[in-house]
């Protein structure tokens, strides 16, 4: 089975400008993967490649084994720009009959409810998107890139305008899409929400690739701080194999204890160190 | 090509459904109204002459106001072909609206026929309708008619196709606001190009002529109108005839049978070149 998407050796240049230099990078089957950044990393340029919006000067990328900007490709896909509208006149289940018919999905109604539910906003399918607000809109964004089951689904920063209670459905919404085998490149400036739910992160800068592995891999430990009743006992050598005989040892020598964590910089700090400190 | 006809009835939707389609109604009503009112008030001032004039004076009032009020109706149409495309595709992803349906699998050659397609459907039944109506309130002002009616017409609607196939090419490159500037000054030119023409029958002159000549058939809408202006008095004769051959923003001069393959050649180039750009732009 081929990858959801495969991008290899992406390059894009705007006049003098290398906006890509050489991306490689795949998003498998049923595995949600973050993309991350700073402004002008080349993250959205990425995107947009793989939709086929903007053609790659060098490079190639494939969609379920498709070239991307095919018809086959473009057939599996589904795409939530970073800015994106819908006319203001269409109702929300307007907006979805006519990508329903542009994806020919022959889902009918019952899939329009079904992702109108799924994003929360099954009770106001005959709003207007007008409307509104920013925040429906953008489930209404995460529904319209839903239409017709695609096997690939790209986000481009998919909960920018969603308040808390937005975000938790989106996570929740992206389990689900794992669950059901859709391959996801989730583009976000939340890392603390990609950490939560992304299966490989990949960080960008300046073009290229400067990191990439699993939350859990790029993190590096930090040592143990273990809790006891005479304050906080910190060993930065240490892991979380070393923990038992630490709370031994602890214990030998009397003291109480009531919290052990096994530390490892965030998500948020290797992040940092790897675009160097520019501006998130 | 699946897609053509959702696009095509999606644009439909959208010139129907915002609210400057409402606009051109009320302001289509309204100019309607004025050219009632005026043809009126014409056609009983020229009965008072009773004959005097060297002319026939019901055929030189009809004639004259109906090619005005087909000037208005090219107006009308320019104007609602403009708003219709000028912002169909950097406009439209400037917005936002252009990309969620340029990743769906229609090609986005589709999208601009469609989108043509739209602008037509909402175009020439309105400049049919509007030349209808001004056909006919000059026939309930003055009892008069032109010599032909459905050429003129459809001449009229070839003309508001090739702005809007021009208005299509502009927003590729343009922004909406640069390239509605731009169709009004291309429609502009060719009004000069009208008037130019006749500035230079009236001085004699062969320069003017053919730079008014060679403008308008660069910009067909012009020759299109003018040969629809001949042909609404084309049995006129004589000094009546020439009188209304000196029509408003343009004389009438027939265009001959190539006119037809050239507007058609041209529309088919600049829908090409408009599909082809479309085809190689980053959005």
């Amino acid at each position: 089975m081929p990858p959801a998407l495969a991008v290899h050796d992406i390059a894009k240049r705007y006049g003098r400008i290398d906006a890509l230099k050489g991306v490689d990078l795949t998003v498998e089957p049923g595995e949600l993967v973050g993309l991350l950044g700073p402004n002008g990393a080349g993250k959205s340029t990425l995107v947009k490649i793989a939709c086929g919006l903007i053609r790659a000067s060098r490079g190639r990328a494939e969609i379920c084994g498709s070239p991307a900007g095919s018809p086959a490709a473009r057939a599996a896909l589904g795409y939530l720009a970073e800015l994106f509208r819908f006319p203001g006149w269409y109702s929300a289940e307007e907006v979805l009959r006519l990508h329903q018919r542009l994806a020919g999905s022959h889902g009918g109604q019952s899939e329009r409810r079904e992702l109108l539910d799924l994003v929360g906003l099954a009770e106001a399918h005959r709003v207007r998107v007008d409307a509104m607000s920013k925040g429906m809109q953008q489930r209404l964004g995460i529904a319209q890139a839903l239409v017709g089951t695609p096997q690939v689904l790209l986000l481009d920063e998919p909960t920018s305008a969603l308040d808390p209670a937005g975000r938790r459905t989106v996570r929740a919404l992206l389990e689900e899409l794992r669950r059901r085998n859709i391959g996801v490149l989730l583009n976000s400036h939340l890392l603390s929400e990609v950490e939560l739910v992304c299966d490989r992160v990949v960080i960008l800068s300046h073009g290229a690739v400067v990191a990439a592995g699993s939350p859990a891999e790029l993190s590096r430990p930090r040592g143990v701080e273990i809790e006891t009743d005479r304050g906080f006992k910190h060993f930065a050598d240490a892991g979380r194999d070393e923990v038992p005989a630490l709370v031994e040892q602890l214990v030998a020598e009397g003291h109480r204890i009531y919290g052990v964590h096994v530390l490892a910089t965030s998500l948020e700090e290797e992040y940092l160190q790897a675009v160097g400190g520019d501006e998130a | 090509m699946r897609a053509v006809p959702i696009i095509a009835l999606y644009a439909l939707e959208e010139a129907l459904r915002r609210r400057i389609f409402h606009v051109v109604l009320v302001l289509t009503a309204l100019y309607l109204a004025l050219y009632w009112l005026g043809a009126d008030t014409a056609f009983e001032e020229v009965q008072q002459f009773g004959g005097e004039l060297p002319v026939e004076e019901k055929e030189l009032t009809g004639g004259t106001l109906f090619g005005l009020s087909m000037f208005g109706t090219l107006f009308l149409g320019a104007v609602l072909a403009a708003f219709l495309t000028l912002g169909a595709v950097r406009g439209d992803a400037e917005r936002g609206l252009l990309q969620p349906l340029v990743v769906r699998p229609l090609g986005r050659s589709a999208l601009l026929v469609g989108r043509l397609l739209g602008a037509a459907a909402v175009c020439v039944p309105y400049v049919f309708a509007v030349f209808t109506a001004c056909a006919l309130i000059t026939r309930a002002a003055g009892d008069w008619w032109p010599d032909q009616f459905l050429r003129p017409g459809a001449e009229l609607a070839a003309g508001v196709l090739v702005i809007a196939v021009l208005g299509l090419l502009g927003s590729v490159f343009l922004s909406a606001t640069a390239n509605g500037i731009a169709i009004f000054m291309v429609f502009g030119a060719g009004l000069v190009a009208g008037l130019l023409g006749q500035i230079g029958e009236a001085l004699n002159s062969d320069t003017l002529q053919t730079v008014a000549e060679r403008t308008s058939w660069a910009l067909p809408f012009e020759a299109l109108y003018q040969d629809a202006l001949y042909r609404i008095t084309s049995e006129s004769r004589g000094f009546t005839g020439l009188a209304i051959q000196l029509g408003p923003f343009g004389g009438a001069q027939a265009a001959g049978s190539n006119l037809q393959l050239w507007v058609a050649t041209y529309f088919v180039a600049a829908l090409g070149l408009t599909l082809a750009a479309f085809s190689r732009k980053d959005l």
